[in-house]
């Protein structure tokens, strides 16, 4: 491959704090030099950015893949274009495929799959207990020795305090991070949205926001007395994001991410019975979106993630009670979140490094970052265009968006893995 | 034919002051010597053809085993009746036990029958003692849940001192299932009391609460715990904590905390490989090293059970119901 220099770029590294017009070059897949003063030698290959973003690719640290064994929702080929589409260029893939991913070989297994057929990085997170049954704890060591970057059991919250408390406890010799559905699953049980007002004129049951505060609250507790590296992974309400800041000003070593439909939607977009809108945990209260926003903006939150879980019609097209949970999110992320820089919630290196070298620590990743030698993982991205989401545009293999016709401000016009463009907007 | 006792010190109730042995607590290190060298001398005569002594003649030993065990048993057994004691077994099979009958009724049927020594395995942390203080004779703890198990750490420091001159300044590392070893506690409390360097190696999840306290080294890593240790000393990690509740599965233990060659190459060159049975091959050791007689002490601790059972039986004996010195016979 010949090198490569992106030119005219709006350079945006939220690793280093940049935020400069320059030029980056890419030498054999990685990151040769980046900055104001950096020169295209005779020889490259240019890429006029045009005055355009250039940013670390997205890390998306909580996406369903599909695959193995739900290929008609996804597959590792078709999330792995939504992703690219959507200027994802790593993707943590869940653990609650068929078979779960609580067996070592099964991490080889999709990263090999995944090289052959997808075009962005997949790495693997790992069930948290044996069959996502919250019983018995996985081979974590030898999970985290055959590539597995944190454990989680997927959409399953792990009832049994002294089960979390024993994995916690046992993944500090390797430091592994455990990732948490955190929402307690006898408060959550049998409810389809948010309870409140809405459920409760729609006939629907509930799912109070307590369930998540009395599981961080819980979380948080067993994380200071084990030492673990705790990250909750998709908090949605106030309180559970004031306990988690607490949990912080203690000195704990906790983190969370944030979803972005629970700071671009609340719970009235259910409307009539739009199961598009039934994910988990539910999209809640008005108050409890401000607050998502308010924990982006004071640090809180720690991660954007798209909590992508593809439906297939057949999943999606039933009465609310019945319809399965989920939005597939992986190819809005990036323009939902650059609403918060065009409201002025968030400057924008600091919106993006919740999106790339925040999530990239957080699994001990070496992308997220225009460092020498990093790998050549880029976005570049307008950050101003103006478009509308279609979900016929969508490259997921399941288009359930409740985003469908959402006007927003910034679009992706190309992505790069390792110098390699993975998606080019048509006609850009 | 009966060859006579070792000559007993002048005044042997000076120099073992204790009614019962009930753990490693509370013994300093001038007991522990005067027990040790005492099994010295009893090893050394269990390697005779005639191995009995009358020390004990008249005596009864009644072993109270609340729960299962061959070895230690067999051990304290034989260790009477080579001392000349009449041994009585008793297990909690087909026992008043197991019809509901209190530790504390059973130690007092026991007593109204005037036992000299009884030895208890208990299930339960505390018990032992509980039993000691309702009895008018010499309690010896064979065990009680994971609190004391102190003959077998007794036993443990007699092979290192034979194997190695000394127990002072070596680095001693205690590997595996701690949280539930009573073994695990009574030798680090004896090997403090002997000057030794203690490091305990285990999964986060099989070391009790507040480890380092026990002023220990902790460490997670085989390798690392291993670094330059003379002594490694092995624990049974019981299958039904091998499920996913303590440790994921016994493929992971052992990959990541059975002791190999290539883990114990981090130890010294000469380092001894201990373990107190029975060994789960495969699960927490190679078969290869415990078979291998120039690393592997196991056969060696025990066959100093017996010896060091017998000394404490005798620096017990002293201050057993009716004491009369048998030299005034």
């Amino acid at each position: 491959m010949r090198p490569q220099a992106f030119i005219n770029a709006r350079l945006l590294d939220p690793a280093s704090g940049l935020d400069a017009p320059g030029t980056l070059v890419v030498v054999d897949g990685k990151i040769a030099a980046v900055g104001r003063d950096v020169r295209a030698d005779q020889g490259m290959e240019v890429i006029d950015c045009d005055g355009a973003c250039l940013a670390p690719g997205l890390v998306d640290m909580r996406a369903f893949l599909g695959e193995p064994g739900f290929e008609e929702k996804e597959t590792l080929a078709t999330g792995g274009l939504a992703a690219a589409a959507g200027g994802v260029t790593t993707v943590a893939a869940q653990p609650q495929t068929d078979p779960i991913v609580d067996e070592p070989a099964l991490v080889g297994f999709i990263a090999r799959r995944a090289r052959e057929t997808c075009v962005v990085n997949v790495v693997s997170m790992a069930a948290i207990t044996k069959g996502l049954r919250g019983e018995e704890m996985t081979e974590m060591g030898l999970l985290h020795e055959a590539g597995a970057v944190a454990f989680t059991d997927g959409w399953q919250p792990v009832a049994n305090a002294q089960v979390m408390r024993r994995a916690m406890s046992y993944g500090t010799s390797w430091d592994l991070l455990i990732v948490h559905h955190a929402e307690e699953p006898a408060l959550a049980r049998g409810g389809h949205m948010n309870s409140g007002e809405v459920a409760s004129r729609l006939g629907l049951k509930g799912i109070p926001p307590m369930a998540e505060v009395i599981m961080v609250e819980r979380d948080l507790r067993l994380a200071e007395m084990t030492g673990a590296r705790y990250h909750a992974a998709c908090l949605s309400t106030g309180e559970a994001l004031e306990s988690m800041r607490r949990g912080k000003q203690r000195g704990l070593r906790v983190t969370c991410g944030a979803a972005a439909h629970h700071f671009a939607l609340n719970e009235n977009e259910v409307g009539e019975y739009r199961t598009f809108a039934k994910v988990s945990p539910p999209l809640r209260s008005e108050e409890d979106r401000a607050a998502v926003v308010e924990a982006l903006k004071d640090g809180t939150i720690d991660v954007i993630v798209s909590d992508h879980s593809p439906q297939d019609q057949e999943s999606k097209r039933l009465p609310f009670p019945v319809a399965e949970f989920g939005i597939a999110g992986l190819q809005t992320l990036l323009p939902l979140s650059l609403e918060l820089v065009h409201n002025g919630s968030l400057p924008l290196l600091d919106l993006l490094a919740k999106l790339t070298i925040n999530p990239a620590r957080l699994l001990k990743l070496p992308a997220g970052q225009f460092a020498r030698g990093a790998p050549a993982d880029l976005v570049l991205f307008d950050l101003d265009a103006p478009w509308r989401i279609n979900e016929k545009a969508l490259k997921s293999k399941s288009k359930n968006t409740p985003f469908d016709g959402r006007p927003v401000q910034g679009r992706v016009l190309r992505t790069v893995v390792a110098g390699e463009t993975v998606y080019e907007q048509e006609g850009a | 034919m009966v060859p006579p006792a070792p000559p007993q010190p002048k005044a042997a109730a000076d120099f073992f002051p204790h009614r019962d042995l009930l753990g490693v607590a509370g013994l300093t290190e001038a007991q522990v010597n005067y027990l040790l060298d005492k099994a010295e001398i009893y090893a050394a005569q269990n390697r005779r053809v005639v191995k009995r002594t009358n020390l004990l003649e008249g005596r009864t030993l009644v072993n109270l085993f609340f729960e299962a065990s061959t070895r230690t048993r067999t051990s304290f057994e034989l260790a009477a009746k080579r001392l000349g004691a009449d041994v009585i077994n008793m297990s909690a099979e087909g026992s008043s036990i197991k019809k509901g009958e209190t530790l504390i009724d059973t130690a007092m049927t026991l007593n109204a029958m005037h036992p000299d020594v009884l030895v208890v395995r208990h299930q339960d942390s505390g018990a032992v003692a509980l039993l000691s203080k309702k009895v008018d004779c010499a309690v010896i703890n064979a065990g009680d849940g994971s609190h004391e198990h102190p003959t077998q750490a007794l036993l443990d420091a007699l092979t290192i001192r034979r194997r190695k001159g000394k127990i002072a300044g070596l680095h001693v590392a205690i590997c595996g299932d701690i949280v539930h070893s009573r073994v695990a506690r009574s030798n680090i409390q004896l090997l403090h009391i002997m000057g030794a360097h203690v490091r305990v190696v285990a999964p986060p999840t099989l070391l009790p609460a507040a480890a380092a306290n026990l002023g220990v080294e902790v460490h997670h890593d085989m390798r690392r715990g291993l670094r330059d240790v003379d002594i490694v000393m092995m624990l049974r990690l019981q299958s039904e904590r091998m499920q996913g509740s303590f440790v994921p599965s016994v493929r992971e233990y052992f990959h990541f905390y059975g002791l190999d060659y290539e883990k114990l190459g981090y130890a010294k060159p000469d380092a001894m490989v201990m373990h107190p049975g029975p060994m789960n091959r495969g699960v927490e050791i190679d078969t290869e090293i415990a078979d291998d007689i120039s690393r592997s002490a196991i056969a060696e601790q025990v066959e100093m059970g017996v010896a060091v059972r017998m000394a404490v039986l005798d620096a017990l004996s002293a201050r057993l119901p009716n004491f009369a010195p048998m030299n005034a016979q």
